[in-house]
């Protein structure tokens, strides 16, 4: 370390210190951000009576575009919302579904929560991580090329009684094993798309990440995709079966109370 | 806030609007809707805190003022955060003092907060000035249980050339991100990550690139934000403090000099809440390296036979001067003051030129001007005070007009109230302007607005047109200025540039007549406001008395213990003026004060000016265009080394004591005065305590003010080809100023020197947007990289002094005037 | 006395598309706000007062009470456009009733927003879903589609006069955008960090409005409410716990799934319900409503699933995600997994919660894995003592919760890992079948 001279004002630094050299040069938002794109922006934007609100699809629109969050993906946000570089990557950083490198084609998520752990979460991930020769947010083979995959282990996920759960781009495959899972990458990897259990047709980590941008290109067709999972359905499903039911309601809606005397 | 005192029994009545509460036991009555944790801090009892800040919306976050609280006899079942939570009648609270549950919650957050924080103090900047610190000495267990793995950071990270962070010190406060989006409107600091893993930092490709970011590094209660040009350099116990006022700026700033063994080490802002409150800009805060820059004067010099100016005693060369003012005296001598005086230098100079000069000829006014001006401060400005328009009556105005006052870089200050009143309740500011500046984009946004409104907030003008639009303003605008809500009516805030622009004073007089609004005037530079005050101006004695007035100079004459009628009578020349006698040797001798050639309205002509007047003398504190040409050169001290006050554009007046030893260096009242006493002349301005009193004995004119300026608006030059447009330009904060010099880390927070024009502009000049264009006149050139600008169509804008651009050195021309641009 | 289990927000999943309008409309759907758009908005508040309907968020706050927080008037801030803000968030530990009900039920809860909305006069209503739930927000946005073809939202909605839009709106991942001022925050498009309380979402909400901020299985169920009426609600439940409600039974029981029962059933029948324990092996512990309510154990078998049950045994109802474990199950291991997830999910804005997390992680895996010492399991009961109550939103709360009462219960558990081997992760279910 330098001693520093007070009656001087040269810098002040150890030499493995990372120094002041400047802003990073400014570039424009690059191309990939194409008019279909800043079309869909402008929809997005205009559905929120604020404009700010549009942050987290817009984001989610980026991911669609460039299979991550960028630096660009995040200029790109900060100039259609009027907002700083630095409030975007504050909000970009913060949510786990966006992702700060490429990831492949698609993004295996494992729920490693205490529960899907216990029945087998923690053995799935531990077996695909050593498959893939992967960690967590990692991605085998090149980004975005087919086959790809980025792996994670993901909190609870909300499918509990289906577990353990895993998902494919979003898209729910329930009640896993190892085997099962390890079976599920392997067909991944081939280029197949085995359909989720819970979900639409698989398509791929960018197309959904469209959809949770709001841009529904086929809804009514993947509307479609399956749901009805027998664990969803038991209590009602018992219920039938033993006759048990709600009581009945009345025949007519009953009156509506009357107001208390406003003072 | 009333200062309530004990209740002294329970049964007094609550004064109204306030509520009755019981704090350790002691009862005390407190405004409604006050924090709790100022309420302890005024019975002192201070309750340990980190993310608090009295001028920063509450957060809640550190939970480390953590109290006990009953209401309606009830505990509340968690302890509360005191600087979250208002008082209420009938509130009891236990804080640390008499509740073990506050005592334990307290330890317990300290516990937490140090267990990732590193034992670094010995090599932080902060040791020894440290709020963690002193208060885990207060607060904290005596022993750690953490035998974990702490969380470490590369450190420290730069994000920006002045602020330094390093994140294993921080706390996560927020102080920072919090000053930066409420106060300065600067959002490029931010949390980013989260959890335990949460940190501040700025964006990959924007820097922490704010005026005002040095505030963040003074409230950062750790030491996760350091200065680079601070660092390593002392120890807060070493330093000697000494309340000062900002010398950058007409704004007044109180700030705190620390010195150790005769050199000031650093600056920061002074709480002052009816000026500054607790915030200064970078320029106040760093720029002070100018004291011991490599130009700085410290002996007189004389220029010999030979030609060449050499250091020489002050006996010899006081009496070089004298002699030589005194045989140009029946040719005349004009005195060019300079804006960066203390009230006390200008009321010298003025007295200087009126009694050791027998002149009017005199003014204080180193940039453009106009004679339209001295009639607008004749009439508007001079004798007025805070009373009548003030930062707080600023703030609380319905709507603000600046015209020819680009806030943010002309008067840093200025704008962070305004900043302030449309965040707090949504004060309507416009601007009179060429383009959306940062500054009107961020004076635009009210409280939950949608999405910036800065358009309507900006009044665009091609230069020159200003006055026009003024006297065409929309319905909107003026009926927003006429207020007559809270706070009264709108204020006009004016700034110097409005002396560019024939018309414009008076519009602005015109509006406010019409309005009823508030008229303030705004300079950009620190002595401008004192100097008007003190007489420096052609036209007015001091205290505003005009020098046609036979009464007044009466009563200037007898304070004076002149003859009567000895004071000249007709009124004097302004700068370009005076310049323009002396070069046509109307005028045998010059005494300049602080002035830049450069800053003139014509540079070229008063160098010229400089170099054929038959006398020059010098009061400068660095070599200058001016000391270059100077028969005689007299070294002045800078504030640092002596006593004395500024007058801010409030009209206030701004005392300050020396910070660093005084002797040897003699402020321009005391310079002259020797100067006089040589000349058989007495000025009675040996200290400027001296000069001070005799300048409130004075006091201020009596009777009407004078009438105000009515000049006709002007027409804007119209490009007399398709390559030509029409300049704006202003001065950016932090730029070339003289007073600026020799701090890197400053520097490095500049605002880019661009030029601007619109996209249909760009495109009929055949300019690209970052590629660089060529700025022309007769005079020279000036070649910058274009950004594409919400201008008016055919206007250009440089910055004013700012990187490869220096307006009146290399054009030789100003706002409104034409010049050709090319690719 | 009502049935065992009372399907009234599973009553239409077993129907084929039971998602899709046409389905909903056969089954009654619509009906409720046809019958709502005759009420007066006031009228609605109150019924849903009346039938003591409480948030089945995890809260249990009365649900109209919430709504006639709502300023409303010409003037003040009733004058303000208000809002309505559907927290579809599902994403504490073992909830998993959400998800379900937007699969296979949408315009339930779309009905119920508009009901909502045109009670508390909201023009504008945001349902924000945690965007791993891709699926569920497809079926809510197609169903959006529907409503708006068939004119159920939008301008002039049946002719009433009253105006809606909703916007289906895709979290990004971060648990605590289940807090409502969090989730206000990350809807305007920030960090998802929670708000300082006062001023509450009521007065100032979604952009600093009058918000209200409901579970989409409270509003789902303000359909059934305006066809039944509050004496039918209240049929079902307790007095101060009324209504059905979704448990979602998970973990080691032979049939795991979604139980619409009367609040009120205890842990005992809904095992008998979900085919008992898996393969016999007994019950060690239990979550009744997600990993941030106390454990249970086996003597807490027959307590009551209410608001005042839960708490009253020292737990919280919470969402009713009862998450069931046997014996092969180590309490301190499963404890350090909650706790990651809580450290994970911290959102870092106050310092009990973060560096609360953060260490509680750093000793809990040391205990797993055989480091720990006995004054380790006083020094997690005291700093779980300063982050209950200290930190900033309930995140910090919830967080103590496993261990605290996970040591309560098992202290022995932890203190014999500081003799023994370091415990494995137990054998995963599926692979001893």
């Amino acid at each position: 370390m330098t001693t520093p001279n007070p009656e001087t004002n040269g810098p002040v630094a150890a030499p493995q210190e990372r120094v002041w050299d400047g802003p990073a040069p400014q570039s424009p938002v690059s191309p990939v951000f194409d008019e279909l794109t800043r079309q869909r922006t402008k929809e997005i934007v205009a559905q929120y009576p604020q404009s700010r609100s549009a942050l987290l699809p817009l984001l989610h629109l980026v991911q669609s575009v460039e299979g991550h969050v960028s630096q660009d993906g995040i200029r790109y946000c900060a100039e259609a919302l009027e907002l700083t570089t630095a409030e975007v990557a504050a909000v970009a950083t913060f949510y786990t579904m966006y992702k700060r490198t490429p990831c492949g084609e698609h993004l295996v998520s494992v729920c490693t929560n205490t529960l899907c752990a216990v029945l087998g979460g923690d053995d799935i991930y531990a077996r695909l991580k050593a498959k893939l020769g992967i960690g967590h947010e990692e991605t085998a083979g090149e980004p975005g090329s087919p086959g790809s995959i980025t792996l994670e282990h993901a909190e609870c996920l909300a499918a509990c009684d289906l577990a353990p759960v895993v998902q494919v781009n979003y898209e729910f495959f329930d009640n896993q094993t190892v085997s099962s899972a390890e079976e599920l990458v392997d067909a991944l990897q081939r280029g197949e798309k085995p359909h989720p259990t819970r979900g639409a047709a698989l398509t791929d980590f960018r197309s959904v990440e469209l959809e949770l941008a709001g841009v529904f290109t086929d809804l009514p067709t993947t509307v479609e995709g399956a749901s009805s999972a027998v664990e969803t359905m038991r209590g009602a499903r018992l219920a039938t079966d033993r006759g048990w039911s709600a009581p009945s309601m009345p025949d007519t809606p009953p009156a509506f109370p009357t107001l208390p005397e406003k003072k | 806030m009333t200062l309530a005192q004990d209740a002294s029994t329970d049964t007094d009545p609550v004064p109204e609007g306030h509520v009755r509460l019981t704090i350790d036991g002691r009862v005390i009555d407190a405004p409604k809707g006050e924090l709790l944790i100022r309420t302890c801090e005024r019975l002192g009892i201070i309750v340990p805190r980190f993310c608090d800040h009295p001028l920063l919306d509450p957060a809640g976050a550190c939970r480390q003022c953590l109290v006990e609280v009953e209401m309606g006899g009830r505990p509340m079942p968690k302890p509360q955060a005191s600087c979250t939570m208002t008082v209420a009648d009938g509130m009891v609270v236990k804080t640390q003092h008499t509740s073990p549950v506050a005592e334990k919650a307290q330890a317990g957050v300290m516990e937490l907060l140090l267990i990732n924080h590193p034992l670094d103090c010995p090599i932080c900047d902060k040791g020894g000035e440290c709020p963690l610190q002193n208060q885990a000495m207060t607060s904290g267990r005596t022993d750690s249980r953490f035998t974990e793995t702490k969380r470490t950071f590369p450190k420290p990270l730069p994000i920006s050339s002045q602020v330094l962070l390093d994140r294993e010190r921080c706390v996560l406060c927020q102080r920072c991100t919090r000053f930066s989006e409420e106060i300065a409107g600067d959002p490029f600091i931010e949390l980013l990550e989260r959890g335990a893993e949460q940190q501040v930092g700025v964006a990959d490709d924007k820097p922490f690139q704010s005026y005002f970011s040095g505030n963040t590094i003074q409230i950062c209660p750790v030491g996760a934000l350091t200065s680079a040009a601070y660092r390593f350099r002392s120890r807060p116990f070493d330093l000697r403090s000494t309340p000062g006022v900002g010398e950058h700026d007409s704004g007044g700033g109180a700030i705190r000099v620390d010195t150790r063994r005769g050199t000031v080490l650093r600056r920061l802002a002074g709480n002052d809440p009816e000026v500054n409150e607790e915030w200064i800009d970078d320029r106040t805060r760093f720029a002070f390296r100018y004291l011991s820059s490599a130009g700085r004067i410290t002996r007189p010099m004389v220029r010999g036979a030979d030609g060449v100016l050499a250091e020489t005693s002050w006996t010899d060369a006081l009496a070089v001067a004298a002699q030589g003012l005194a045989a140009a005296k029946e040719g005349g001598i004009g005195v060019l003051a300079g804006g960066r005086l203390t009230v006390e230098d200008a009321y010298a100079y003025a007295k200087f030129a009126r009694v050791a000069a027998g002149t009017n000829d005199v003014d204080f006014r180193a940039r453009p001007h106009s004679a339209e001006e001295l009639d607008f401060l004749a009439g508007h400005v001079v004798g007025q005070g805070p009373e009548v328009l003030s930062y707080t009556r600023l703030e609380a105005a319905p709507a603000v007009l600046c015209v020819a006052l680009e806030p943010e870089e002309e008067a840093p200050l200025v704008f962070l109230r305004l900043h302030k009143a449309v965040r707090k309740h949504g004060q309507q500011v416009f601007h009179l302007g060429q383009w959306t500046t940062p500054a009107v984009e961020r004076t635009s946004r009210g409280t939950g607005a949608a999405s910036p409104a800065a358009k309507d907030n900006l009044i665009p003008a091609v230069p020159g047109a200003e006055a026009a639009v003024l006297a065409a303003l929309p319905s909107h605008v003026v009926d927003a200025l006429r207020g007559g809500g809270l706070g009264g009516g709108g204020v006009v805030l004016v700034g110097e540039r409005a002396a560019e622009v024939p018309g414009l004073y008076s519009a602005v007089s015109a509006l406010a007549a019409r309005t009823g609004a508030v008229v303030g005037w705004v300079p950009r530079r620190a002595g401008d406001r004192g100097a008007l005050e003190a007489g420096a101006v052609p036209t007015l004695l001091p205290g505003g008395r005009p020098v046609g007035d036979a009464r007044a100079r009466a009563e200037v004459e007898a304070l004076w213990q002149l003859p009567s009628g000895s004071l000249p009578s007709l009124p004097g020349r302004g700068t370009a003026e005076i310049l323009t006698a002396a070069a046509d040797g109307e005028l045998a001798a010059l005494v300049v004060g602080g002035v830049d050639p450069y800053d003139l309205a014509d540079p070229a002509a008063a160098i010229t000016a400089l170099r054929e007047v038959g006398f020059l003398v010098s009061l400068e504190m660095h070599t200058s265009a001016v000391t270059e040409l100077a028969d005689v050169v007299l070294p002045v001290a800078p504030d640092a080394h002596r006593a004395g006050s500024y007058v801010n554009w409030e009209g206030r007046r701004r005392p300050f004591e020396p910070a660093l030893d005084a002797s040897g260096v003699l402020p321009d009242c005391r310079v002259l005065d020797t100067l006089a006493v040589e000349m058989d002349v007495d000025l009675f301005t040996q200290t400027p305590a001296a000069a001070a009193g005799e300048l409130e004995r004075l006091g201020a004119r009596t009777g009407a003010a004078p009438a105000a300026p009515a000049v006709p608006a002007g027409e804007p030059r119209r490009p007399a080809s398709p390559g030509q447009a029409v300049l704006a330009t202003w001065r950016q904060l932090v730029d070339h100023a003289s007073l600026s010099v020799d701090e890197p880390a400053l520097a490095g927070t500049a605002r880019p020197a661009l030029v601007r024009v619109n996209a249909a502009t760009a495109e009929r000049l055949g300019l690209t947007e970052g590629a660089p264009a060529t700025v022309r006149t007769a005079r020279g050139m000036i070649t910058l990289p274009v950004a594409l600008t919400d201008l008016p169509d055919g206007v250009v804008w440089l910055p004013g002094n700012s990187g490869d651009s220096r307006v009146r050195a290399l054009l030789g021309a100003g706002h409104g005037d034409l010049v050709e641009v090319t690719a | 006395m009502t049935d065992m289990l009372t399907p009234v927000l599973t009553r239409r999943w077993q129907s084929p598309r039971s998602w899709s309008i046409d389905t909903y409309e056969q089954l009654e759907g619509y009906q409720a706000l046809r019958t709502a758009l005759t009420a007066h908005p006031d009228q609605l508040i109150q019924l849903v007062k009346d039938s003591g309907l409480r948030g089945r968020g995890g809260a249990g706050f009365p649900t109209g009470m919430k709504w006639g927080f709502i300023p409303q008037g010409p003037d003040g801030p009733g004058a303000k456009p208000k809002y309505l803000v559907i927290n579809a968030d599902e994403g504490e530990p073992g909830t998993c009733k959400d998800i379900p009900t937007m699969m296979a039920d949408p315009h339930s809860l779309i009905e119920g927003c508009i009901i909502t909305s045109f009670a508390i006069r909201a023009n504008f209503c945001a349902i924000y879903i945690r965007g791993e739930a891709l699926h569920p927000i497809r079926r809510v946005r197609h169903a959006v589609d529907e409503a708006y073809a068939k004119g159920y939202l939008g301008k002039d909605i049946l002719g009433s006069g009253f105006d809606l839009d909703i916007v289906v709106h895709a979290g990004a991942g971060a648990y605590i955008c289940g807090e409502e001022t969090a989730l206000l925050d990350s809807l305007e498009g920030r960090r998802g960090q929670p708000r300082l309380k006062p001023p509450f979402p009521a007065t100032s909400g979604l952009y600093a409005s009058p918000t209200v901020v409901n579970n989409v299985e409270t509003i789902a169920s303000v359909p059934a409410i305006v066809q039944g009426g509050s004496e039918w609600f209240r049929s079902m439940g307790t007095e101060k716990s009324p209504g059905p409600k979704i448990y979602s039974v998970s973990g080691h029981v032979e049939r795991p799934g979604q139980y619409e029962a009367p609040l009120g059933i205890t842990l005992r029948q809904l095992l008998e319900l979900a085919g008992g324990m898996k393969g016999g092996i007994p019950l060690k512990f239990w979550t009744p409503g997600g990993s941030s309510t106390p454990l249970f154990t086996a003597e807490h078998l027959d307590v009551p699933l209410d608001f005042e049950g839960a708490a009253a045994a020292g737990s919280m109802l919470g969402t009713t995600a009862v998450q069931v474990f046997n014996e092969t199950v180590s309490v301190p291991w499963a404890v350090m997994k909650w706790t990651e997830f809580y450290k994970h999910e911290s959102c870092g804005k106050c310092t009990p919660c973060r560096e609360g997390t953060y260490w509680l992680v750093q000793i809990l895996e040391r205990m797993v894995a055989g480091e720990g010492t006995p004054s380790d399991v006083e020094t997690m009961l005291d700093i779980c003592d300063n982050i209950l109550g200290r930190s900033f939103c309930a995140l910090g709360d919830g967080a103590t919760s496993p261990i605290t009462s996970a040591i309560k219960y098992f202290r022995q558990e932890f203190l014999d890992l500081c003799a023994a081997q370091p415990v494995a992760a137990p054998e995963p279910a599926g692979a001893m079948a």
